[in-house]
């Protein structure tokens, strides 16, 4: 048993916290709301001259790592700062996807992706398809050397950055079938492809799109034709370890920073601190902290066991890490006061980011359902 | 015991409930339902309709203009109002200062001011906090130093609600610094076009422009906009508490939320069913449902009470705390109902003249930013923490 990082995982976390903290500065923030695609050029650039891109892929594939505890500490570090980065959408979802199932030409783009040179987004969830990952009704239909994909994507994270968009849609099968779901790699600038582009409460950007009659040549289906669910599955228990790295990193910033709060605030003459009914709570949510620490630990171990067991993880961790980002949320806002609800104090981005997370990759209901079909029924 | 209303009351309330139905904009239910910000105008229009029909001020007595209502029946009618989801009432002068004014005011007072907060020609901000006096509020640093037949007033106050719509706002200022700090706080009305007062308004986490500071640079107030004696303050601020508390338990709101929220739950589909039927999210949405239905009763409790003549005391710290944690567990709820369509910020969809349909269902649209509002409810008006403060010591003796 042994809990410490290695070295090489220790140096990049010492690495990864200290560009970010240099990196995410105030004026950043205010920056990025004024940005193109709501994240900076620059500190991507920088992330991945850092290797910290390169760190999400296997040396297989060009990468130097890839494992479960390389995605853990890479997003726990992106947490802390409340980094907006893209990360998730271009490297674990799109990049993983292309790396799972692509084809030798297709792998190519990875090499991209690692420079930090493009961009990728998946097009998955659909208006009605909530949480469930095999409710796809956008369809790809094959005209001799041609699939035409028509269809709705919902929440697309990133879309309006992407250079390359890989699209689900159904080549057999009905609304909630497992099976007959494919893959497309999709250039962003397909006339058949409309987005309409918003920002989200977390920072970054995402989109609708509208799929009509998306031309494509057979090279650019992904891995084989109809079989792509388990690929998806186990793309997104990465993602899922990954948005749960990440909260942990916004919870231990969002204590630290309400800590320091209750030291300096004062009221009735003294440090808000001092009352007991304060210190109880803190006590509390940094148990709870604990425990998502090591609900992250949890999934990271078992990301690439066998799936049976992967997926009782995925759903524990989803299901541990949205109970508690909900309960520090509203206890450190409570504890601030009214500094707590305005958007300008710290607190507010690293909030908002933090109770976001349910909404991604399945909340906290679905999956304690998810668990009780998996683990407990 | 008997839990339904006499038929006195039912008539009331059939009479309200007419009423809404006519007069109530169907413009303005749009924006309440989706949980639009409503502008100053749209407030102004809301008050001048109830005003018509002598119903903007509910609790205040016939000689001053208000309908003269017992507690029973502005709990009937405030039930009317959200049921039918009319915009609140702007609590401001019509809730607060208003019965300051006819309790500790002047004539002068009561002559100039009250019929101008029921008219609309003020609009009036409530200047209590401070950046250093939140929930120990009798430390406010405002000071306001005489000057012949002026006050000078100094100083910050902070998070003053809606204080970009008014021209006037009531403030507690320190006029002396002799013995204990409740004792040496005076009651000021000033007007915010007098040189000195800058606003600056504060952004909330759900992106809107809600609260404001209010700074106060050698700002000269006459005399005669002293309310009560000077150094008595304390005493009118607390009168104005317990006003600001009743009501506090939020019931029709509750209901309200809640019937949306089942309402959104039957519209979502989540494994292609009704989110409603899914047995976990149906047992969230029961237990808040049990929750509010014991609260509500609670709330009728003491509302008789008071409608007998007994001020409500620390009951109401109880219902605040009770009604606070239900709304916002409501509003959780809702957030959670609309599942990724929580994500999109919809700064503009709060806002009117927006022509973008929403990104997702309307329903989706503003859930997380009234959550996000929503916290304020357990942090204002005494926060909870102070609320159980005060149970622990009037009711525990602790
Ligand atoms: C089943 C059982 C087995 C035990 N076995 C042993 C044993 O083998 N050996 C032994 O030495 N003792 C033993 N104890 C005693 C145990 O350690 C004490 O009960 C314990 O320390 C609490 O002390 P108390 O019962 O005097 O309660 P008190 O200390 O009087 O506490 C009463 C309540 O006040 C709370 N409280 C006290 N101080 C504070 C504070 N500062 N802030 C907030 N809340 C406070 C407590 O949490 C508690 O809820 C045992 C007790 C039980 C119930
Ligand atoms: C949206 C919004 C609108 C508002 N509108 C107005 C307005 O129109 N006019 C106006 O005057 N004010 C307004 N307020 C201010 C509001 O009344 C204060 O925010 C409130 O009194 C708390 O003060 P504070 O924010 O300074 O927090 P603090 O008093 O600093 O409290 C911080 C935390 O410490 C806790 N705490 C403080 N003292 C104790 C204690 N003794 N024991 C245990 N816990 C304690 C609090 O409960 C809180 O959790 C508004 C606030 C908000 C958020």
């Amino acid at each position: 048993m042994n809990f410490e990082l290695t070295e090489e995982r220790q140096m990049l976390q010492d690495g990864l916290r200290r560009y970010l903290r240099e990196s995410y500065t105030p004026t950043l923030r205010a920056e990025l709301a004024e940005s193109d695609h709501g994240y900076a050029q620059n500190v991507w650039s920088g992330l991945a001259e850092m290797g910290v891109i390169g760190a999400l892929f296997d040396e297989e594939i060009g990468g130097f790592a890839g494992s479960g505890f390389d995605i853990a500490v890479v997003f726990e570090e992106l947490g802390r700062v409340g980094a907006v980065d893209p990360l998730i959408d271009t490297a674990i979802l799109g990049g993983g996807l292309i790396a799972a199932l692509g084809n030798e030409a297709q792998k190519q783009i990875i090499e991209a992706v690692i420079d930090g040179s493009i961009q990728l987004a998946f097009a998955h969830g659909e208006p009605s398809s909530r949480y469930d990952l095999s409710r796809i009704e956008a369809t790809a239909t094959r005209h001799g050397d041609e699939f035409i994909l028509n269809g709705r994507k919902a929440v697309v994270i990133n879309a309006p950055a992407a250079d390359h968009i890989v699209v689900s849609a159904r080549t057999s099968g009905d609304a909630a079938d497992r099976d007959g779901i494919s893959l497309f790699l999709v250039s962003a600038s397909n006339p058949g492809m409309t987005l309409r582009s918003y920002p989200l409460v977390s920072g970054c950007q995402a989109a609708e799109l509208l799929l009509e009659d998306v031309r494509l040549g057979s090279d650019a289906l992904l891995g084989g034709e109809g079989g792509a669910f388990e690929a998806i599955t186990h793309t997104q228990a990465r993602a899922t370890l990954a948005i749960s790295a990440e909260a942990l990193g916004l919870m231990e910033s969002i204590r630290e920073l309400t800590n320091d709060y209750l030291k300096t605030r004062k009221q009735f003459g003294k440090p808000i601190g001092k009352f007991q009914a304060l210190q109880h709570r803190m006590a509390d949510v940094l148990i709870e902290i604990e425990q998502a620490r090591s609900a992250v630990i949890n999934l990271a171990g078992h990301i690439d066991a066998p799936a049976e067991i992967r997926e009782k993880h995925v759903s524990a961790t989803k299901n541990l890490i949205g109970n508690v980002a909900k309960l520090v949320t509203e206890e450190s806002i409570q504890m601030h006061g009214g500094i707590g609800m305005t958007d300008e104090y710290e607190l507010g981005h690293l909030a908002k980011r933090l109770i976001m997370v349910d909404h991604r990759f399945g909340d906290a209901i679905y999956h304690l359902e998810r668990f009780i079909a998996l683990a407990v029924a | 015991m008997d839990l339904n209303y006499t038929d006195e009351q039912k008539a009331f309330r059939d009479e309200v409930r007419s009423y809404l139905a006519e007069k109530l904009p169907a413009r303005l239910v749009e924006k309440v339902r989706l949980g639009k910000t409503l502008t100053k105008q749209d407030h102004e229009e809301w008050h001048a309709i109830l005003n018509e029909r002598g119903w903007l001020a509910g609790n205040w007595p016939k000689t001053f203009g208000g309908a003269g209502w017992d507690a029973v029946q502005r709990h009937i009618f405030e039930d009317e109002m959200t049921r039918a989801a009319a915009p609140r009432i702007v609590p401001f002068g019509l809730g607060m200062l208003g019965p300051v004014l006819q309790k500790f005011g002047s004539k002068a007072q009561q002559d100039h001011y009250l019929p101008r907060i029921l008219s609309g020609d003020d609009w009036w901000c409530q200047g209590y906090s401070e950046p250093g006096a939140g929930s120990d509020l009798a430390s406010v640093r405002t000071t306001a130093e005489r000057d012949g037949d002026d006050y000078i007033v100094n100083g910050q106050k902070t998070w003053t609600t809606l204080g970009q719509h008014a021209n006037m706002i009531f403030c507690l200022v320190r006029t002396s610094k002799e013995g204990k700090p409740q004792e040496g706080i005076s009651f000021l009305l000033i007007d915010m076009n007098s040189p000195g007062v800058k606003v600056r308004p504060i952004v909330l986490i759900d992106g809107e422009p809600e609260v404001n500071e209010v700074f106060f640079d050698d700002v000269r107030v006459p005399v005669e906009n002293r309310v009560g004696e000077e150094n008595k303050g304390w005493t009118y601020a607390k009168y104005l508490l317990t006003h600001e508390r009743t009501n506090i338990a939020g019931v029709g709101f509750a209901n309200a939320g809640l019937e949306n929220l089942k309402r959104i739950a039957r519209l979502e589909r989540a494994n292609g069913r009704p989110l409603i039927e899914n047995p976990h999210f149906a047992a969230r949405i029961a237990r808040v449902e049990i929750d509010l239905m014991a609260m509500s009763t609670t709330n009728l409790r003491v509302v008789s009470k008071a409608a007998a003549g007994q001020a409500p005391g620390a009951e109401s710290s109880m219902l605040k705390i009770k009604g606070t944690v239900i709304r916002q567990e409501i509003n959780a709820l809702t957030r959670s109902a609309v599942g990724p369509y929580a994500m999109p910020f919809a700064s503009e969809a709060l806002e009117d003249g927006s022509n973008l349909g929403p990104v997702g269902p309307d329903y989706a649209e503003t859930a997380t930013a009234q959550y996000l509002n929503n916290r304020k409810l357990s942090i204002f008006g005494g926060s909870n923490e102070i609320q159980r403060a005060i149970i622990s010591k009037a009711i525990l003796e602790l």
